[in-house]
């Protein structure tokens, strides 16, 4: 294959996320050019933290004066699932050299359901995916920051293409699987968790419960097989 | 003023980075990574993926005027065409536009 023809093949795969990566980075844009920052700014954020709902939370942090205190603690809760998709990949993005680095930073929640779900991927294929990712992220964000003002299309609910990208990968990993207990225990101590704590603060609950939950599920299993896994 | 928005997204910069480093960090390469973490790392992603739906889906309001029928109608649409033909694009997109179609003209 040629190096444009391992481009286009990762572009393909990364379609999913190009239409809700382009939208909400625009409207992300957008927001912070209502609160007075500019196309520095928004392109800063986009490049360094890159994190999508987080850069949403740090436009009110930044404009009600939060304290860096603040910022680090509520960076810290809001961004701290993506402990978990390290741990899944710890062994394929350890090995994949000197692409390594930048795939760790910029493990989104939606670059991670497009490479966890595909263990065939190589490191460079990984790369691919990831940088494509962030650039329609960043792309996105650049375009609301310039043109927002100008745009008169109704995009209301567009923002369901990332519910819908994750629905696709659950369903995906249910059929491949015979194996649903971990689904069943990320589903249910999720929707407990939100029913309990509420949506805005139950995804630390929820990844205590799943961790919880996954290790009993573990010890069980080797328990019963022996003890090697 | 200025000085401090800078300092501000360098400090969530800092600290997104250092969440998603952690793991490589603590369990580097040198020492043996602990066999539980590794079968923990199978575990997680049918886990985080059933999470993150949940997460998408986290405004639902059941009480309120739509009842929450768009999400539930459109996310029917995305898993039973996904079912049915494998296409994520093709799930993807038929289900966000009946989302929109739905939130913009039918529950408005």
């Amino acid at each position: 294959m040629t190096s444009l023809q391992k481009w286009g093949k990762s572009a393909r795969t990364t379609i999913p996320v190009m239409a809700g990566y382009l939208v909400l980075g625009a409207g992300f844009g957008i927001l912070l050019r209502t609160r007075g920052y500019g196309l520095g700014w928004a392109l800063a954020m986009s490049l360094f933290i890159y994190a999508g709902s987080m850069q949403y939370v740090a436009v009110d942090l930044l404009t009600g004066g939060a304290s860096l205190l603040t910022a680090a603690v509520t960076t810290l809760l809001v961004n701290a699932r993506h402990l978990f998709y390290g741990i899944s990949m710890l062994e394929r993005y350890r090995a994949a050299g000197k692409y390594a680095p930048y795939l760790i930073f910029s493990l989104t929640d939606e670059t991670y359901s497009l490479v966890a779900a595909r263990e065939d991927l190589t490191g460079a294929e990984c790369f691919r995916i990831s940088l494509l990712d962030q650039f329609y992220w960043v792309l996105g964000t650049a375009l609301g920051s310039l043109a927002g003002a100008y745009l008169n299309v109704n995009t209301t609910g567009i923002d369901f293409s990332l519910t819908a990208l994750f629905l696709t990968v659950f369903t995906g990993q249910w059929l491949e699987t015979k194996d649903h207990a971990p689904a069943l225990i990320g589903l249910g101590v999720s929707v407990v968790c939100r029913l309990l704590f509420g949506a805005g603060s139950f995804l630390l609950p929820t990844m205590a419960g799943m961790l919880f939950c996954l290790l009993v599920l573990d010890a069980r299993r080797t328990g019963k097989g022996g003890g090697s896994a | 003023m200025n000085t401090h928005a800078v300092l501000l997204i360098a400090v969530s910069a800092l600290v997104t980075a250092l969440i998603r480093f952690a793991p490589f960090l603590v369990f580097r390469g040198g020492r043996e990574t602990p066999a539980v973490i590794l079968r923990l790392g199978k575990l997680l992603p049918c886990a985080v993926m059933g999470m993150l739906v949940v997460y998408c889906l986290r405004n639902m309001d059941f009480a309120g005027a739509s009842h929450a029928l768009p999400e539930i109608i459109a996310a029917a649409v995305v898993v039973l065409l996904h079912l049915w033909r494998r296409n994520t694009l093709l799930s993807i997109v038929a289900g966000t536009v009946v989302y929109m179609l739905l939130v913009q003209l039918v529950f408005v």
